[in-house]
């Protein structure tokens, strides 16, 4: 963006802070902001910051800006605590959340443009800009749908999730284990080892593999979750029958790409295997298994996150009385959002944790691949 | 040390044609499965047949006990020829429009499918053209996405439907959403990693013929997206029909296949079970097909050969 307009962008953002002192706050009747001193101080100088930020170079201008964007957030908030603004919010309070919305994009679209030299610099501008863009996503959820009353049923604001999440460790915990370490992790192991196995034998017995190969890919293309009910039918409704969705879930991908990964070395490699003497033993360790690593992991994340979507699948078909899946419904059905939302909260922390630590085992043992090598 | 050697050690003495070759290993490979399968119906359906005919005090011989699971109505494992026979009983022997015909069930899951399968290719390709033309972009959005795959987006699913129910959106466009949400990101990141595919040496080229930032984008990086598009349609349009069928469970539909397998498993109709899973992988099978001939045609438009 030009510099004129990214100037100009600004000032108008302090000019929308200034206006919640001038417009009305609420449409019911409720104290001005110029009868709030300490909100009314911040806000000023939230806007003073904005003007600030106009006129200043980079490195300051950003600092200024994101500085506005943290007091307005206070402002706003502390704003909504007030029973007869929130629900009822007008326009003097929604120009400066406009405001702070637009000088948030301008400060997070600058400090993109950062190119810094230090190594270590540079990663921590690259991890900063998605956490402060989620952060305020978070609070433009909140300022939404306590601003406009949205009610808790439809769609619960992010603190009221937290409370509810701090509030019910037993029962997340108690679904935590039966959902994802009983049922998922259970059923990735096996599937994933037993993907594996095969994917060495077809390697080694080549009419297998030929044969397997073209199987395997069309299978995992198809809609496997729809064995759930039949598991559910043979295993019962508690945990095996998840694991054993999950095993038939992950068995595909792994089989395949560890057998695409097997076959990757080169002939040049396999000649010099033959050449030192070694057996087909030998050669699996030292040649086609560490050639098959940046495969196997990719199955072990796509499968970590198919495994997942089997294990909370396969509870809509039957569970004990516990379980992500189950609450979910459960908890949908008595509209109790709050609770669904956490136990979502629970299922992403827990899936991004497990996809990173997969991610973090495939840094630690492909290091030398030359994705990592850059 | 063999396996490799094998192929090459003799390779004169079978001269059959390569079609033989390529599609043996297969074929002896599928003939084994299905073999398994059989064996597996007798062995696990055995002891139901045998209760039952003692209950009715029927004396029985061994082959007629194997008939029996081959042929039990409520088996736990249904022989092959008895799920063919339920599907194709399904789909030719009612008319299309009663709630009986897989046909009726599989047009109400395909027609979320592809609704999903427009909007979530749409937005992933729009998302996709801005994150390459947006540096912010890029790097606020872009791990967000990838994070919210992370999220079991299915298990969003119910309250999808809670909601947007309450706001009064029901029937497809539900589901469409659901399936939508789940196909995006693959079309997004291929989408990304095409458009971002050409060479800079290309890009400086266009620059030195002074091409504007539209015409960089139709004459250089969006052919070069197109073949990355369809590698993420294919695994899309499979995800998107996976998620119609899932976003079917709680919403407790009285139609498609997702309400299907509901059913069987409320009522212990395994062959049923099974006939629709057999449907739904047509189904995928058929879409694939179907984005594979679109792949065909457009590169042949373009000028491969």
């Amino acid at each position: 963006m030009p510099a004129n307009w990214r100037r100009l962008a600004l000032l108008a953002a302090a000019i929308g802070m200034l206006a919640a002192a001038v417009l009305p706050l609420s449409s019911e009747p409720t104290a001005g902001l110029l009868s709030r001193p300490a909100l009314l101080a911040a806000t000023l100088l939230t806007a003073a910051l904005y003007a600030g930020a106009a006129f200043v170079a980079a490195p300051l201008s950003i600092a200024a800006s994101f500085g506005g964007v943290a007091l307005s957030c206070a402002v706003t908030l502390a704003l909504l605590r007030d029973a007869t603004i929130a629900g009822y919010a007008a326009w003097g309070f929604w120009l400066p959340v406009l405001a702070t919305w637009g000088a948030a994009w301008l400060g997070v679209a600058r400090l993109a443009a950062v190119k810094p030299h230090d190594k270590t610099a540079s990663r921590i501008v690259d991890l900063a800009i998605p956490l402060l863009f989620g952060a305020f996503i978070f609070y433009l959820w909140e300022v939404t749908v306590r601003g406009f009353g949205v009610p808790t049923v439809l769609f619960p604001a992010p603190s009221v999730i937290a409370i509810r999440f701090f509030a019910s460790p037993a029962v997340l915990w108690q679904d935590f284990v039966q959902t994802f370490v009983l049922g998922m992790l259970t059923g990735y192991v096996i599937g994933c080892g037993a993907g594996f196995l095969v994917a060495v034998l077809a390697h080694r017995y080549t009419f297998l593999g030929r044969g397997l190969l073209p199987i395997g890919n069309f299978v995992s293309a198809l809609p496997i979750v729809g064995i759930a009910p039949i598991m559910v039918m043979w295993f019962g409704f508690d945990w095996p029958s998840k694991a054993a969705v999950v095993v038939v879930i992950t068995f595909f991908p792994m089989l395949v790409n560890t057998l695409a990964g097997l076959n990757t070395a080169g002939h040049i490699e396999r000649d010099l295997m033959r050449s030192y003497g070694a057996g087909h033993r030998q050669t699996l360790q030292k040649l086609y298994l560490p050639a098959a690593m940046p495969f196997i992991f990719n199955a072990l994340k796509i499968n970590s996150t198919l495994a997942f979507i089997g294990a909370i699948v396969a509870e809509f078909f039957g569970t004990p009385t516990q379980g992500i899946g189950f609450r979910i419904s459960i908890e949908a059905g008595r509209m109790a959002l709050d609770m669904v939302w956490a136990e979502i909260a629970l299922a992403a922390i827990a899936g991004m944790a497990f996809y990173g630590f997969v991610a973090l085992a495939e840094r630690a043992t492909t290091f030398w691949h030359p994705s990592y090598r850059t | 040390m063999t396996s490799s050697t094998v192929s090459t050690a003799r390779p004169a003495e079978i001269a059959w044609h390569p079609a033989v070759g390529r599609y043996a290993p297969i074929v002896v490979i599928a003939l084994a499965l299905i073999a398994a399968w059989y064996i597996a119906a007798v062995l696990m359906n055995i002891n139901l047949v045998r209760n039952a005919f003692e209950r009715n005090e029927t004396p029985y011989t061994t082959a007629e006990l194997i008939a029996g699971t081959l042929n039990a109505e409520r088996p736990l494992l249904p022989a092959p020829h008895q799920i063919i026979e339920t599907f194709a009983d399904d789909v030719f022997d009612w008319p299309v429009t009663s709630p009986r015909s897989l046909v009726y069930h599989g047009w109400v899951t395909l027609s979320a499918t592809f609704l999903g399968f427009l909007l979530g290719a749409a937005f992933g390709i729009i998302l996709a053209v801005l994150i390459v033309h947006a540096r912010t972009l890029q790097k606020s959005l872009l791990p967000w996405i990838i994070c919210s795959q992370m999220v079991p987006i299915l298990a969003v699913a119910p309250i999808v439907i809670v909601v947007l129910g309450s706001i009064g959106l029901r029937g497809l466009l539900p589901k469409a959403i659901i399936s939508a949400y789940l196909c995006f990101f693959p079309v997004t990141i291929g989408v990304v990693k095409g458009l971002n595919s050409p060479d800079p040496i290309q890009r400086d080229l266009m620059r030195t013929w002074s091409a504007t930032p539209g015409q960089i984008f139709w004459k250089l990086r969006w052919p070069s997206a197109v073949p990355f598009l369809f590698t993420s349609l294919k695994v899309s349009i499979t995800i998107s029909l996976i998620g119609a069928i899932v976003a079917e469970l709680p919403t407790g539909a009285q139609a498609g296949i997702g309400a299907r397998l509901l059913a069987g498993s409320y009522y212990g109709q395994t062959i049923q079970i099974w006939a629709a899973l057999l449907a739904a992988s047509l189904l995928a099978a058929g879409l694939i097909g179907l984005i594979s001939l679109a792949e065909r045609s457009v590169a042949r438009l373009m000028g491969a050969h």
